[in-house]
C-alpha cells in the first residue's frame, strides 16, 4: 500500500469535533418531551409498587433472577415461558420497521437511549460550558483555570448522570428500596456493584464522548435503514427546488432568480451528527428534525414560509419538481404488511397470555433402570412428576391412572401400599415435585412398551388434564 | 486480483487496489476509537501476560506474578464447597440413620450426596442405576438379603457382606454337589422343589423330604428366606443368579458365595448414611 503513494497516507481518521447549536422548535420540544417521557420511565419505574400478596415480590416491575421469575404489574412470567420474550422482540422489531417505513429514523432521532442520554449529555454541556461558539472558543483557546474547572465540572455532572443510569438498571432486578440501603451501606453483591460500574462507564462513555460515532460506525440499524424506507417515507429532507440556488441574503433584495436558501448554515450548525441535510438523505442523518426547526427559526425572520428543510416524502419532493400536486401515501405494501404482522403477533401473544395454563405438569420417566422387576413378579416403573403451580393458592390434585389394566401407584413420602389414586397438593408459586412409582401386575403388559395416562385432577376447579407417557417392561418372550 | 492503487476520482481517496469485477474498495483510514481499542487490548494482553501463566517454557510455562492456577482455584471452590458442605455432613453423621428421612433438607441432602457416592463406589458392581447384574442385587426392587430397612442397609454397607471385618454379615450355603452331601439326582430333585414355590416346577415327597432336610433350616419350609442369615427368598419371582433348573441345580450344587466390600474404612459414617438413605429411597425400601 505505503509503496504506491507519494505522500504519507494518514491511517486513522481524526474525528471532526460536532459541537451542536441550542435550537428551538416544534422538534425540538418533541425531543424534550420524548426525553423527559424516557427517562422518567426508565428512573422511576422500578420504585412501582404492586400487591401481589405476601411472600411474593411488592414491586411492579421485576425480573428475579434466582427465583428465575419475571414480574410485570399482574402479569407474572416463568423460566418456561420465556418465549414470550420472542414475542416481545417481534413486535419491537417490526415496530422499529413500521416506524422507519413511515417516518425514516424517527427511533434513531426522538426514542433510542443514545440519543436520549446524548442529548442530556449536551443539554449539561451547554448549561456547563456554554453555547456551541463559547465551547469552540475555549477548546481552540489556552488552557486556563476557567476552562480546566468547567470540563471538570461538566465530567463530574456526567459521571453523576451515569452513576445513576447504572444504579437504575440494577434495581429492576432487585426490590428497589431494599436494594438501595444496600448500596449505599455498601452492602451490595460483587454482581450488582460490577453491574453499576459498567453501565455508569457505558453511558458516561457513549453518550459523553462517542456519541454520533456510535449511530455512524457501531449502530447496524444505520447501515440497513435504506432497506426499510421507501419513496413514500416522511424523511428530513431539504427541498432542493425552492432552495436553489442558494446564497447570502441582504434585506430587502428581491428573491427573483434565487433560491429560498440564504447559506447561513443553521441546518448545519445544529446537526447533532455533524452533516449538511442539504446535500439529500444520507448515512449519519438521525432523523431528529432539528435542522428543519433551525431553518425554519430563519425563515420565519426573512418572512418566509416554514418547511424549507421538514419531514417530506421524496415523491412529494418530486412531485413539487415537476409541477404536480404532492399526494402523501401512507397506505403502501410494506406499512400495510408491517401493521398486518404487528396485529397478528400481538393478537397471538395476548391470546396466549390469557389463555396459558396456570398449572403445568411435567412427567419425567425413570432411564435408568427402565423398569424394576418386582419378587411377585409385578413390573415398576419410577417417574419423576413435576407441578408447576402459578397460582398464589395452594393446590390439591388427585392423580389416577389409565391405559394398564390394574396398575397401582406408590408416591414417595405416601402410604407404601400401592394404591389406583393418589393425592398431590402443591404450595402456591411452587413447583411440586414427586417420585411416583407405578406397579403393573404381572401378565398386564402384552408388549415391552405400553402406553400409560397419567389422570390429573384440579380439586378445586375440577379440570382434569392427562399426560401420555410410556410404561416399559421386560422384553416379551 | 490485480493490484493497482488508484485515486478515486469523486472522494478523492486512494482505492486499496483490489478489484473485484470492477467494484474498487476505497482505502479509507480505521476510526480513532477503533484503533483505541486494539490498543487497548494490547495493553491489556502484556499486562494479562504479567500477571497470569501464559508463555510456555521448556520447564513448564511463565507463572505470572499473582501465582493464580486453574488447580489453585480449583481447589479454593472445593474448600468453598466442603465448607458449605460441612454442616450438613456434621448433622447426618450426629443422626440415626433411620431418623434422616423425617428432616426434609437432611433427607435431600443425603439423596444429593448418596446418589453422588452411590456413582463413585458402589455402581461398578450393582451397575449406575442400581439395577445389578447376575450375582450383584438390584437395589431397586423389594427382595432383600439381608434386608430392606433402612438401618439393615446401612449396616450391610458399612460391614459388608463375607468381607473382612469382625462384624460382617456372614452366612455359607453348602456346595451340595461339591462337598457329595447330595447325589446329583437328588439335587435335581431340590431344584425342581424349588420352582414349585412359584409354580414353575412339580414337586414330589422325596424332594419336599430333601428340602426339608438340608435347606428349610436357612431358606424356610416353603422358601420364604431369612434376612438374618442372608438365605433368598425362593418363593419369588427375583433370581440373583437366575431361575433356570440348571442355574438353581448348579447353585446348590456349587454353593453361592457373594462377596461385598466393608465401606467403613473407605468412606465416613455421613456417606455411609447418605448411601443407605439413598437406597432406602430406590423404591425397594422397607
Amino acid at each position: 500500500m505505503s509503496s504506491s503513494a507519494d505522500q504519507s497516507i494518514r491511517l486513522f481518521a481524526d474525528r471532526t469535533r460536532v459541537y451542536p447549536k441550542a435550537v428551538k422548535g416544534y422538534f425540538r420540544r418533541l425531543k424534550w418531551l420524548s426525553l423527559w417521557l424516557l427517562l422518567g420511565v426508565y428512573y422511576l419505574a422500578p420504585w412501582l409498587r404492586w400487591d401481589r400478596g405476601e411472600g411474593a415480590p411488592g414491586q411492579a416491575l421485576l425480573i428475579d433472577m434466582p427465583a428465575r421469575k419475571a414480574y410485570f404489574f399482574f402479569i407474572e412470567i416463568w423460566a418456561q415461558e420465556v418465549y414470550y420474550l420472542t414475542g416481545v422482540l417481534i413486535i419491537a422489531a417490526i415496530a422499529l420497521f413500521f416506524a422507519t417505513a413511515v417516518a425514516g429514523r424517527v427511533w434513531c432521532g426522538f426514542a433510542c437511549p443514545q440519543t436520549v442520554w446524548t442529548d442530556l449529555f449536551m443539554w449539561v454541556e451547554r448549561k456547563i460550558e456554554g453555547d456551541r461558539a463559547a465551547r469552540m472558543r475555549r477548546d481552540q483557546g489556552p488552557v486556563t483555570i476557567s476552562r480546566i474547572s468547567k470540563k471538570l465540572a461538566k465530567h463530574v455532572t456526567w459521571l453523576l448522570i451515569a452513576l445513576a443510569t447504572g444504579g437504575a438498571w440494577v434495581f429492576y432486578f432487585n426490590d428497589a428500596p431494599t436494594l438501595l440501603v444496600e448500596l449505599v451501606l455498601g452492602r451490595g453483591s460483587f454482581t450488582v456493584y460490577s453491574f453499576i460500574f459498567g453501565f455508569t462507564a457505558s453511558t458516561y462513555l457513549m453518550a459523553g464522548w462517542a456519541r454520533e460515532q456510535v449511530c455512524t460506525y457501531m449502530c447496524p440499524y444505520a447501515r440497513f435503514q435504506g432497506a426499510m424506507i421507501d419513496d413514500d417515507s416522511l424523511i428530513v429532507s431539504y427541498d432542493t427546488g425552492r432552495g436553489e440556488p442558494r446564497g447570502a441574503y441582504r434585506k430587502g433584495e428581491t428573491w427573483d432568480g434565487r433560491g429560498h436558501c440564504v447559506s447561513c448554515r443553521q441546518c448545519v450548525v445544529v446537526c447533532p451528527t455533524g452533516i449538511d441535510i442539504r446535500d439529500g438523505q444520507q448515512l449519519e442523518c438521525i432523523g431528529c428534525g432539528l435542522c428543519a426547526d433551525a431553518c425554519d427559526g430563519v425563515m420565519e425572520k426573512l418572512n418566509l414560509a416554514s418547511g424549507l428543510v421538514r419531514f417530506d416524502t421524496l415523491s412529494n419532493l418530486n412531485a413539487q419538481a415537476r409541477g404536480e400536486t404532492p399526494h402523501y401515501k401512507f397506505f403502501r405494501p410494506r406499512t400495510i404488511v408491517y401493521s398486518l404482522i404487528l396485529v397478528i403477533v400481538g393478537m397471538a401473544m395476548l391470546a396466549a397470555l390469557m389463555l396459558r395454563s396456570e398449572t403445568s405438569v411435567s412427567v419425567l420417566r425413570d432411564r435408568n433402570p427402565l423398569y424394576v422387576k418386582l419378587s411377585d413378579g409385578s413390573i415398576r416403573n419410577g417417574f419423576t412428576f413435576k407441578v408447576l403451580n402459578m397460582k398464589r393458592q395452594q393446590k390439591s390434585f388427585d392423580l389416577s391412572l389409565s391405559g394398564i389394566e390394574g396398575a397401582r401407584m406408590t408416591v414417595i413420602g405416601q402410604a407404601k401400599k400401592p394404591v389406583a389414586r393418589v393425592s398431590l397438593s402443591v404450595r402456591p408459586d411452587q413447583v411440586g415435585t414427586y417420585r411416583v412409582f407405578v406397579h403393573a401386575p404381572a401378565g398386564s403388559l402384552p408388549s415391552e412398551s405400553q402406553s400409560l395416562r397419567f389422570v390429573l385432577v384440579d380439586r378445586l376447579l375440577n379440570i382434569t388434564t392427562t399426560h401420555q407417557t410410556t410404561f416399559r417392561g421386560p422384553p416379551a418372550r | 486480483m490485480s493490484t493497482n492503487i488508484e485515486k478515486d476520482e469523486v472522494t478523492g481517496t486512494e482505492t486499496t487496489g483490489h478489484d473485484w469485477d470492477g467494484i474498487k474498495e476505497l482505502n479509507n483510514p480505521v476510526p480513532r476509537w477503533w484503533v483505541y481499542i486494539l490498543y487497548a487490548t494490547i495493553i491489556y494482553s502484556v499486562v494479562y501476560w504479567v500477571l497470569y501463566p501464559a508463555w510456555p517454557t521448556p520447564d513448564g510455562g511463565t507463572k505470572g506474578v499473582l501465582g493464580w492456577t486453574q488447580h489453585g482455584e480449583l481447589s479454593v471452590a472445593m474448600e468453598e464447597a466442603k465448607a458449605a458442605q460441612a454442616g450438613f455432613l456434621a448433622r447426618i453423621a450426629k443422626t440415626e440413620v433411620q431418623a434422616i428421612s423425617s428432616d426434609g433438607d437432611l433427607l435431600n441432602f443425603a439423596l444429593a450426596g448418596g446418589r453422588a457416592a452411590f456413582g463413585d463406589n458402589c455402581a461398578p458392581c450393582h451397575g449406575s442405576g442400581a439395577q445389578g447384574f447376575v450375582g450383584y442385587p438390584n437395589l431397586n426392587d423389594d427382595h432383600w438379603l439381608w434386608g430392606g430397612t433402612v438401618e439393615e442397609i446401612y449396616t450391610t454397607i458399612r460391614y459388608g457382606i463375607r468381607a473382612r471385618h469382625g462384624d460382617t454379615r456372614e452366612s455359607e450355603m453348602p456346595a451340595f454337589g461339591r462337598d457329595e452331601i447330595l447325589t446329583k439326582d437328588e439335587i435335581g430333585l431340590v431344584a425342581d422343589h424349588v420352582l414349585s414355590f412359584t409354580g414353575t416346577g412339580k414337586s414330589s415327597a422325596a424332594a419336599a423330604e430333601l428340602f426339608a432336610d438340608n435347606c428349610s433350616a436357612c431358606h424356610g419350609e416353603k422358601g420364604e428366606g431369612d434376612t438374618d442369615q442372608g438365605a433368598p427368598r425362593l418363593n419369588d419371582a427375583l433370581w440373583l443368579y437366575g431361575g433356570e433348573r440348571a442355574t438353581i441345580v448348579e447353585t446348590v450344587s456349587k454353593s453361592r458365595a457373594g462377596v461385598m466390600p466393608a465401606w467403613e474404612s473407605r468412606l465416613d459414617d455421613a456417606a455411609i448414611k447418605s448411601l443407605a438413605v439413598y437406597v432406602h429411597s430406590l423404591g425397594g425400601g422397607q
